[in-house]
């Protein structure tokens, strides 16, 4: 039963309040990608045992998308920030960081 | 034989005696008994009978451990299965039934098993009862299933009711013995939110019927004191018969309160399930004693040694008039104790230890008491109650020295903390060679949300046993400001851990030593388990059943891996063990379940004229969480003639369609085009202010997700609409886009599907009945086809569209919710000269599909893209992307072999049965049916009074009056051709009068 | 080892003895240099692709390795449902094989798995649900898949506890199997090992993998917490954690982990005898031979590896079948618990090839794990030895490239 911050309107939200979203930063392939990139868009999803970025949607409270950097081992949080973002925050990559030496990081 | 003892009874209030009945015969007990010590009171030891052998089984425990008092406890809506005596307070009137028995609990044909079982080991199903083949299903596991099972299943409807809450701490603190209390105490001091839960409904745990002396006060003072202090701290709520059932991740904790299981029928809800959320959780859920694995030791009157002092201290039950005393330990001896000071014979101690020398056991020989040391029990003797030990040398091979008489048995194997808590996120545990348990590893907690320890083990929970160990950990623990309260106590030599008694026993006395007696799981059961490579605890436990039953093993499991272990030549923490998993004890799935059920079971979306709809035939269907009217029922009709009169009241005349329930997303914004472009297939944002557009919209990997028409307001901005069950999806789709992909588009989105009522009238009176209310030219001329005007119809304010889904003259016309069930009243009142009657969702599918008009969920099922419905011509040309546009390039999507709508016509004017296929020639590689189409909608259409259908059909267009073949079951073949698929006013002349 | 064959002879005979005398079901080997097949995973699909590749094919110089012990993951946490009326014809085709083998899968083994054909219902509870249901009915008929639908007076007498009436979401019918069923999920594993160790495989438990090696894009063996190993084909079987597997093999597979949850009642006495799935309120129920009414619903949404899962979930499965089976408000819930189950795009399984040559992979089984075992055995073996197997044909990992999906959410809500 997670708890996330909404980074929009700063609540500690119940799991049951957000929808999730699946793998964050996807880049979208449209008319003109090859059969690779549309597929690795659409399927070949990111599964790690660990440091995992990922979209959730605070859909029973102010609506808004966001994103999460979690352990999908130990389901600590990291943090969350708005989904208007290209890549993960540079402080949260060194916290992460901080907290798990052995981490290849984001790529 | 068990009775209630004259004085004492710290719980019970004999000014109130209490009767019950136990299987049909009066009991009587006092206020403040639970069902199993008001038993006891009354020399009812044996209270069951085992799983699998169907042995007689006696009370064992106390309070949450008990493996075998379990009851079928009241009648009808209330009657409830395998019901904890050790547990259930005491009411007047309860009603009682033993389990698991036939004829009765004293004679029980089942334990025939017991006779056989040396030929029933663990695991013994699973080598034979394989033939004949079909015997498994109709001889062996229907005797198996009626023998297994435990109590009586329920009837019908709960006649209670339950109830969810809510509450956040930073600090629950689940037990509310001495650790508990004195952690409660600090952290409240501290100003901290704390909740501090207690399973029973009773404060002070073990340290009360113990007799520990806390900061000069005999404990029970002692506790008094500290909860009238909590009392009175507002940020502290103390809460009684409250069981922390799961503890899951991020600080969730799930708390099982028993509101009115003592008080039935009172009218306030049975069970509350708590949802905390805490800060940190601290476990101070005490430990539980271990049996002694002796041959015999599941005949009724041996008990937990722990559990024969707390019958006497607190309910002053005696278990037995003479209790022989098996340890390993010097709490056992308390138990002698506390017996003695009841007048009672405790004719000897027998324990494993090769010296016991310390206090306590000093205390009981002062009272003259033999003591036993290095000896062990060689067989209990007995059926239905102890009549007699035997001992021998615990390090011998069970040699019986001598027999002593005695009823009752009180033995302790030892203690092991309450762990459940700590371990279900994920704690771990680490064995503890001294104490001979294992215990929380501090160094690895569960951890919570931000990646550090949430849970904290204290005093017992914590493997400290000692009143003046436990206090100073709570304190220290909950952060306690200045000294921990002190505790006296008298000091304890060391446990010596004892698996089997005696040490060397042969095979035939490991086949007497139960684990656990519920299951019927033996010391020679897990090491036959062994033997046969069922090394993992986990196998084990799964093989033999071992801590399976409804205890969930909580007096047994150490012993079982211990034995597993010893078999196995591997130390204890090497075995490990099985996982922890909620609930700590069952709870009901009354409570899971809540408020959810009949009407309220989900929320129950209603549009405004639901009710005049309940109030005229209302025939139902759900859709999501709407109800739809399916068809209006009159006296006498039924749904099939209902609808086809519907249907042709539209033909002919006029009707009514409540279409509230259609999805209406307002989208508006410099860039709303630009968006919607992205988001349909179709050019929208060219769409003329003031014109309608039917559109559709695919996922991103190409399959038509829903349609609907777009109504372009003003300069920026559209209203969608979308199916019924698509409109919160659609707009959470839209959103996702614009707050993930596109967020420098502006853009603005509301769902204001519940802000309008919608009502369709279709049919070629449809003009003139609007106009008979007035306030709008609804002229050709003036809305045409596919436009929308906004203007005053009837006295409402009214968004008319000119669209149609029926193919007639129709009109839809948006009016405020407010106003909906008024414009719907007065439309009836108007048409009245039309006859005009309501129709539903049924006659509206069958237009449609008379008319070949696509339905969202019958010609699409997630694997549809519109090309396969011939709908290219709602599919730009012109736009570079729209999602889904990609994916329908790929090599799939783009074959031509797919297949295609088509319409189909019966050759004998049946109807189509729903979902049938087309087949093909010949069998695949795996053997099945070739086939090349289905069937998609397929309905009996009263205007042209035979079967219709549409229909995916490979290459079907091309096709057009080939006959194909839809098996449909028992041999039948039904034949059909390809046919155009719009049956009905081919040129649209009806809808563009 | 030679295998000891069990009956009620033979308890008997070790009866007398006080069951001294049984031997090991599976032997407990260390790993040789070289095998000519390693499958990585001895759950059910891992066992039972080693069997059928000796049973079948002949190969027996085979290892199965297994990180913790053998059946411990999704095959020892399901709920042992077994049917085959899957809508599309790749999954009739796979979950079918496996139900045939189901029904002689005891006598097979030598080993009773309890496969019990008792008859599986899924509830037709809207309009829509009941065409997708009829229309499964229509497809299962072409595929030789015996189901019908029956209407609702059957379903009440075949399950008398259940409410028929609604109030919400009346039932309107049911998808009705009747050799549909249950077993008992750990003697799968257990009977299936303890045929491959009768063959002389070995079965390596508590040996984790640590690296995989190839040369010239073929696999050349694999690394692992009890030494390297070399093998000529490699089969990675082990559901949750195959992305794992695969990035150390250098590929990344079409699946996600997520956490799905079941939970057993208290036992009590017969009231059940088939297994009912209500997909429109989301849950489902059988009672077990030991009585306990055994509970399941949908997965968490969530990337999750702890084998935990979120509590609303189960509330959400009990409120349904307690709106399905009034009754049941009165038992109690005796135990929860989580797997992890590795889910695809479509919900429908990989049996496929890989970018490195000799290995391969089967996962992907979401939540039709059980039922599948030995269909996916049959077809994973038949792939390894051949290099191409019609039951596996379509479950490619490459179908998503093409849009040629699986998808069997078309019927029913949910895909379980």
């Amino acid at each position: 039963m997670l708890t996330l911050e909404c980074p929009y309107c700063g609540v500690k939200a119940d799991e049951t309040e957000l929808a999730p979203g699946g793998e964050a930063h996807l880049k979208r392939h449209g008319p003109g990608s090859t059969d690779e990139e549309f597929d690795g868009y659409l399927f070949a999803r990111k599964n790690p045992k660990g440091v995992h970025f990922e979209r959730w949607r605070h859909a029973y409270g102010c609506g808004k998308w966001f994103l999460a950097a979690r352990c999908t081992a130990t389901l600590e949080v990291f943090g969350t920030y708005p989904a208007q973002s290209t890549k993960p925050p540079v402080d949260l990559q060194a916290r992460i960081k901080l907290k798990r030496p052995g981490w290849e990081g984001y790529k | 034989m068990s009775t209630r003892l004259q004085n004492g009874g710290r719980l019970i209030d004999r000014a109130k005696p209490l009767s019950f009945t136990f299987n049909g015969k009066p009991v009587q007990g006092y206020e403040g008994d639970t069902l199993a010590s008001a038993l006891l009171g009354q020399n009812r030891m044996m209270v069951g009978r085992s799983f699998k052998y169907h042995r007689p089984r006696g009370l064992v425990a106390s309070g949450a451990e008990e493996p075998n008092g379990l009851v079928g406890l009241g009648e009808g809506a209330r009657f409830e299965p395998n019901q904890r005596l050790t547990t259930t307070e005491l009411f007047g009137g309860a009603v009682t039934q033993s389990q698991n028995h036939w004829p009765s609990l004293e004679f029980d044909v089942g334990a025939i098993n017991d006779r056989l079982a040396r030929f029933l080991p663990a695991g013994f199903y699973y080598k034979t009862f394989m033939y004949p083949r079909a015997a498994w299903k109709h001889v062996f596991e229907p005797i198996i299933r009626r023998s297994a099972g435990l109590g009586k299943v329920p009837q019908g409807r709960d006649a209670d009711r339950y109830e969810y809450a809510y509450a956040f701490a930073d600090l629950v603190i689940v037990g509310g013995g001495i650790a508990g209390l004195c952690a409660a105490l600090a952290a409240g001091r501290q100003g901290k939110r704390v909740w501090l839960i207690e399973q029973t409904a009773h404060w002070g745990g073990r340290a009360v019927v113990d007799g520990a002396e806390i900061d000069g006060k005999d404990a029970e003072t002692w506790v008094r004191e500290t909860l009238q202090a909590l009392e009175g701290m507002e940020n502290v709520t103390l809460r009684t018969r409250t069981m922390a059932s799961g503890l899951y991740d991020h600080g969730y904790l799930l708390a099982y309160e028993r509101v009115a299981d003592h008080t039935p029928g009172d009218g306030r809800p049975r069970h509350r399930l708590w949802r905390l959320r805490a800060g940190q959780v601290v476990t101070a859920t005490g430990a539980i004693e271990r049996t002694l694995s002796f041959a015999g030791n599941d005949i009724p009157g041996v008990m937990l040694a722990s559990a024969v002092r707390d019958y006497v201290v607190n309910w002053a039950v005696s278990p037995g008039d003479r209790t022989v005393i098996v340890t390993n330990n010097d709490d056992a001896y308390r138990t002698a104790l506390a017996l003695l000071d009841a007048g009672l014979i405790v004719p000897a101690v027998i324990d494993a230890r090769p010296e016991a020398r310390g206090e306590l056991p000093g205390a009981v020989r002062a009272r003259g008491v033999r003591v036993l040391e290095g000896h062990g029990v060689a067989r209990v003797k007995g059926g239905k109650r102890v009549t007699g030990v035997s001992t021998c040398i615990q390090a011998g091979e069970g040699a019986e020295l001598e027999t002593i008489a005695c009823d009752a048995v009180a033995m302790s194997g030892g203690w092991s903390p309450v762990v459940h808590l700590w371990s279900h996120c994920g704690g771990k545990l680490i064995w503890d060679e001294g104490g001979a348990m294992f215990r929380p590893d501090p160094s690895r907690p569960a951890t919570g949300a931000d990646g550090a320890a949430m849970v904290t083990a204290i005093g017992a929970a914590n493997g400290v046993l000692d009143a003046a160990g436990v206090l100073a950990d709570a304190h220290k623990a909950a952060g306690g400001k200045g000294k921990a309260p002190q505790a006296t106590a008298k000091p304890e030599t060391p446990v010596l851990p004892v698996w089997i008694m005696p040490q060397g026993a042969g095979p035939a006395l490991r086949a007497k030593m139960w684990l656990d007696p519920q299951n019927d799981v033996k010391v020679s059961d897990v090491q036959l388990a062994a033997r046969e490579g069922y090394e993992s605890v986990e196998h084990t436990k799964r093989y033999t059943t071992l801590g399976m039953a409804t205890d969930q093993g909580k007096i047994s499991n150490i012993n079982g891996l211990a034995v597993l272990s010893d078999a196995l030549h591997r130390p204890i923490p090497e075995t490990g063990t099985t996982t922890f998993r909620p609930p700590y004890t069952p709870i009901s799935l009354g409570a899971i379940a809540g408020e959810a059920r009949g009407e309220v079971f989900q929320p129950l979306r209603k549009t405004p004229m639901h009710d005049w709809h309940a109030a005229n035939g209302a025939h139902w269907e759900p859709v999501g969480l709407w109800r739809r009217v399916y068809c209006y029922r009159r006296p006498g009709e039924g749904t099939h003639d209902a609808v086809n009169r519907e249907i042709r009241q539209v033909r002919n005349s006029v009707g009514l369609l409540d279409a509230s329930t259609l999805g209406k997303i307002l989208v508006s914004g410099p860039d709303a085009g630009r968006f919607l472009d992205m988001l349909y297939t179709n050019m929208m944002s060219t769409l003329k202010i003031g014109k309608c557009r039917y559109g559709l919209m695919c996922s991103e990997n190409g399959f038509l997700s829903d349609d609907g028409v777009v109504v372009r307001l003003n300069e920026d901005t559209w209203l969608c609409h979308t199916t019924t069950g698509g409109a919160e999806r659609i707009h959470g789709w839209m959103e996702d886009w614009l707050q993930c992909e596109w967020w420098d588009w502006k853009v603005y989105t509301a769902n204001v599907t519940e802000q309008y009522a919608q009502v369709a009238i279709a049919g070629p009176n449809a003009r003139k009945l609007l106009e008979k209310l007035g306030g709008m030219d609804l002229s050709k001329e003036t809305l045409a086809f596919m436009e929308w005007r906004e203007g005053t119809l009837g006295g409402c304010r009214a968004r008319v569209h000119r669209i149609s889904f029926s193919g007639e003259l129709s009109f839809e016309v948006a009016v405020p919710a407010s106003e909906g069930r008024a414009f719907w009243e007065a439309l009836m009142a108007a048409g009245e000269e039309f006859a005009v009657a309501p129709y539903g969702t049924e006659a509206m599918h069958i237009m449609r599909a008379e008319k070949g008009f696509i339905m969202i969920g019958d010609e699409t099922d997630g694997t549809v893209i519109p090309q396969d419905l011939n709908l290219e011509w709602a599919i730009s040309r012109k736009k570079d992307d729209y999602l889904g546009k990609r994916a329908q390039q790929r090599s799939y999507m783009a074959s031509p072999d797919r297949w295609k709508l088509v319409g189909l016509e019966t050759l004998d004017g049946s109807v189509i049965p729903d979902g049938a296929y087309v087949v093909a020639d010949g069998v695949n590689a795996n053997g099945q049916r070739n086939v090349q189409g289905r069937v998609t909608s397929t309905y009996y259409s009263p205007t042209l009074n035979k079967g219709i259908a549409m229909g995916l059909v490979k290459h079907g267009p091309d096709r057009m009056g080939e006959v194909v073949e839809f098996p449909v079951g028992d041999g039948k073949v039904v034949k059909a051709r390809i046919v155009d698929q719009v049956f009905y006013d081919k040129q649209g002349e009806k809808q563009n009068v | 080892m030679a295998m000891k064959r069990y009956s009620v002879f033979a308890i008997a005979r070790e009866a007398m003895s006080y069951h001294m005398g049984w031997q090991r079901a599976w032997a407990a080997p260390q790993p040789r240099k070289k095998y000519d097949a390693v499958i990585v995973g001895a759950g059910g699909h891992g066992l039972a692709t080693a069997y059928y590749l000796g049973k079948n094919f002949g190969l027996t110089n085979v290892a199965i390795i297994e990180k913790g012990w053998l059946g411990g993951g999704n095959t020892g946490r399901n709920t042992t449902i077994i049917r085959s009326n899957y809508l599309q014809d790749p999954s009739a085709a796979i979950y079918e094989k496996a139900r045939s083998l189901y029904e002689t899968m005891s006598q097979d083994l030598n080993y009773n798995v309890m496969f019990s054909p008792r008859g599986l219902l899924m509830l037709g509870q809207t309009e829509h649900e009941v065409r997708g249901y009829k229309r499964t009915v229509h497809a299962n008929n072409l595929q030789g898949v015996e189901t019908r639908w029956i209407e609702p007076a059957e379903v009440k007498r075949l399950v008398p506890i259940m409410n028929i009436e609604g109030p919400r979401y009346p039932v309107l019918g049911a998808l009705y199997q009747a050799r549909g069923g249950t077993a008992r999920h750990d003697a799968v594993a257990w009977g299936y090992a303890r045929a491959c160790s009768a063959m002389g495989m070995d079965v390596i438990q508590q040996c984790e993998v640590t690296g995989i090696r190839s040369a010239g894009g073929k696999v050349a063996g694999i690394d692992t917490t009890k030494g390297a190993i070399d093998c000529d084909k490699l089969g990675l079987v082990v559901a949750g954690h195959s992305s794992v597997l695969a990035e150390l093999a250098g590929f990344r597979l079409p699946i996600e982990s997520l956490a799905l949850q079941a939970m057993v009642s208290e036992p009590i006495k017969p009231c059940m005898d088939v297994v009912v799935m209500a997909n429109t309120v989301h849950g489902y129920m059988s009672q077990s031979d030991k009585g306990e009414m055994v509970i399941g619903g949908g997965t968490d949404g969530f990337n999750n590896y702890t084998q935990r899962g979120s509590f609303h979930h189960i509330e959400e499965t009990v409120r349904a079948l307690v709106e399905t089976f009034p009754m049941i408000s009165r038992l109690k819930n005796l135990r929860q618990w989580g797997g992890i189950v590795d889910m695809t795009g479509d919900r429908s399984p990989l049996i496929s090839k890989t970018p490195v040559d000799g290995i391969f992979v089967n996962c992907g089984w979401g939540t039709g794990g059980f039922k599948s075992i030995p269909g996916s055995g049959w077809a994973m073996a038949e792939l390894m030895a051949r290099g191409h197997s019609p039951l596996a044909e379509e479950f490619s990992m490459y179908r998503f490239r093409e849009g040629r999906f699986i998808d069997e959410s078309v019927a029913a809500g949910v895909a379980h």
